[in-house]
């Protein structure tokens, strides 16, 4: 061993100073930084909320989350991720108030109730250095399936399409699937080529892309910003407004789930989260307001 | 002659061990209760583990086939396709080119510590190679995605490969290796190479000839080691691997481990899916155990013992 101190006394100002830094930097750390848009008295409510469920929703719940508590000190919010099933199930196990899914209930979910909080459009995104500016929905398809294997063939450079993907089971990919992928003429469903890299968080699946000048994903609009570049589909470019209404085709909805009517501070906190004022909050996250 | 006095010296080995366990001293007694509880509850944690994942991943095989499972190469949960046959040979694959890589690089390092290098070198190489042992996963795997990654992109494909992962692998055993290898050697007894190098034999010559087989015992044990940790790596393994469901014919083609499939699915999987991700976990504890026990088998096989 190179140190040797018999001394231990440097001990004592060393643990002094670790103290120090760790009670002070968390008096440096600002706050969120939300500007507070809607002033309203402090009120009474108070309590906790859970909340768990799908990662495209958790960034949006954060920030819904933090609004609601600067009007109501007394109330703390817990935000989690998860995934979309894990928010089916949680709310329905009764383990958190509030589930978040990324997509539509279907028959086989449990029967939940449904709050809708926003929606979110799908892009497809590629390289910056992507020649290319739009795809139609077919090609779009067949690269995703393994049909087009080469830039070339839909107007780009000689290149390999490197396909990246999110993982079976993810809220973007069910809705990816169900609304660009769709079904073949025989009804069967037309699946991501296996070849593909899949990536499990939306940020993860950016990283790739950015990485990779060959590549083409598919993010939440939410996660959209000026590092990619998004492809428009069928000559529509994928924005909020677009989204909104409904020119842009790969849209999904995201919904807050409760086991059932949801009364007290849960109940103000969906009102809150579904009213006219919040709006403005969701579309600066990238979201589309349905109000 | 003296077969007989080995045979005295065993029947007093008997006797003082007999009369040790019956402990006279409370607290010696309640000391061997204690440290006995202590094995067992290690023990019973990873029986808990067995069997709760057994639990979980059981209920898969009333609906799937076993050997449909083992050895579909389909494997798309949402549509009731459960094969992971590509995921053992990702696993296998990886792991051995790893190995393939770190086992020769990490016992030279081990001679090279422990036999060539001067005092300086060695006082300041393995504190180094400890600490290398401690950096987490997630940093070699992020280390992996910036920058081994795109290198590789450089010879074809995406870069997301079999390649990249077996040089994140190496990275993260190589100290593994070299630590408890450097040990081994370290071990043999003075008296083994001083008789070497007496008769002559050049410094090369006994490090080849005599340390080497002398310490393969530990060396091996080492190589189990660093195997182990290969087989059960994910985190840095869902970074760089890919995670496409393929058969990887090239080490640039991207694959899927057992884990990664774990990892990158759980989140979301429920129902069937969730039992087949656990059912993954049984094949990977079997994976384990087997290929421990196939080291162990070469272990006993090989045991060079020199007659004193």
């Amino acid at each position: 061993m190179v140190f040797k101190r018999k001394n231990k006394l440097f001990l004592i100002p060393a643990l002094a100073l670790l103290i120090l830094t760790l009670t002070l930097s968390s008096c440096i750390y600002p706050d969120s930084g939300i500007p507070p848009i809607i002033s309203v008295p402090a009120s009474q409510l108070s309590g906790t909320i859970t909340e768990a469920g799908s990662t495209t929703v958790q960034p949006l719940a954060e920030k819904l989350a933090a609004q609601f508590t600067k009007n109501n000190p007394k109330v703390t919010i817990t935000i989690q991720g998860g995934g979309t099933a894990v928010g089916i199930t949680s709310a329905n196990d009764g383990t958190v108030d509030i589930g978040a899914a990324s997509r539509e209930l279907t028959a086989s979910d449990p029967p939940l109730v449904k709050w809708l909080l926003a929606r979110d459009g799908i892009t497809v995104i590629v390289h910056p250095s992507n020649p290319l500016t739009g795809l139609t929905k077919t090609q779009v398809r067949d690269i995703f399936s393994g049909k087009i294997t080469n830039w070339k063939d839909v107007g780009g450079a000689d290149k390999k399409i490197d396909v990246v993907s999110r993982e079976e089971g993810s809220g973007t990919r069910t809705a990816f699937q169900d609304l660009v992928m769709g079904k073949d003429a025989s009804g069967k469903d037309i699946n991501i080529v296996n070849s593909a890299i899949f990536q499990s968080s939306n940020g993860a699946l950016k990283q790739v892309v950015l990485g990779d000048a060959g590549s083409i994903g598919y993010l939440s609009l939410g996660y959209l910003d000026s590092s990619v570049k998004a492809l428009s589909i069928d000559g529509i470019v994928p924005t909020e407004a677009n989204s909104k209404s409904g020119t842009y085709p790969i849209v999904r909805p995201l919904y807050f789930l409760t086991k059932s009517q949801p009364t007290g501070l849960v109940k103000a906190f969906i009102n809150f989260c579904q009213s006219t004022e919040v709006q403005k909050i969701i579309a600066d996250e990238g979201y589309v307001s349905v109000k | 002659m003296i077969k007989e006095i080995e045979h005295e010296a065993e029947i007093q080995n008997k006797r003082t061990v007999k009369r040790q366990s019956k402990a006279r001293f409370l607290s010696d007694r309640i000391a061997r209760y204690l440290v006995f509880i202590d094995g067992m509850v290690s023990f019973l944690i990873l029986l808990a583990i067995a069997v709760f994942t057994a639990q979980e991943g059981l209920p898969l095989f009333s609906q799937v086939n076993i050997m449909s499972f083992l050895f579909s190469t389909e494997w798309r949960p949402t549509q009731g396709e459960f094969g992971i046959l590509p995921m053992i040979i990702g696993s296998i694959y990886v792991t051995l080119l790893a190995l393939f890589i770190a086992v020769p690089l990490g016992v030279a390092c081990a001679i090279f510590l422990s036999e060539v290098a001067p005092l300086a070198v060695q006082r300041y190489f393995r504190p180094l190679v400890q600490l290398l042992v401690g950096i987490p996963s997630v940093v070699y795997g992020l280390v992996g995605m910036v920058i081994i990654v795109p290198f590789i992109r450089e010879f074809g494909g995406s870069g997301y490969s079999v390649l990249a992962a077996a040089i994140v692998l190496m990275a993260m055993i190589l100290p593994t290796i070299i630590s408890i290898s450097e040990d081994s050697l370290r071990a043999v007894p003075s008296a083994y190479k001083q008789g070497a190098l007496a008769l002559g034999a050049t410094h090369w010559q006994t490090i080849w000839h005599l340390l080497i087989p002398v310490a393969r015992s530990g060396i091996i044990s080492a190589v189990i080691r660093g195997m182990g940790r290969a087989v059960g790596e994910t985190m840095a393994m869902i970074m760089v691997i890919g995670n496409s469901v393929v058969i990887p014919l090239s080490p640039l083609s991207s694959a899927r481990t057992l884990t990664g499939n774990i990892a990158v699915e759980i989140q979301y999987a429920s129902g069937l899916h969730r039992n087949a991700l656990f059912a993954t976990g049984i094949v990977l504890f079997v994976l384990i155990i087997v290929l421990n026990s196939l080291a162990m088998l070469v272990l006993k096989r090989g045991e060079v013992v020199v007659e004193r």
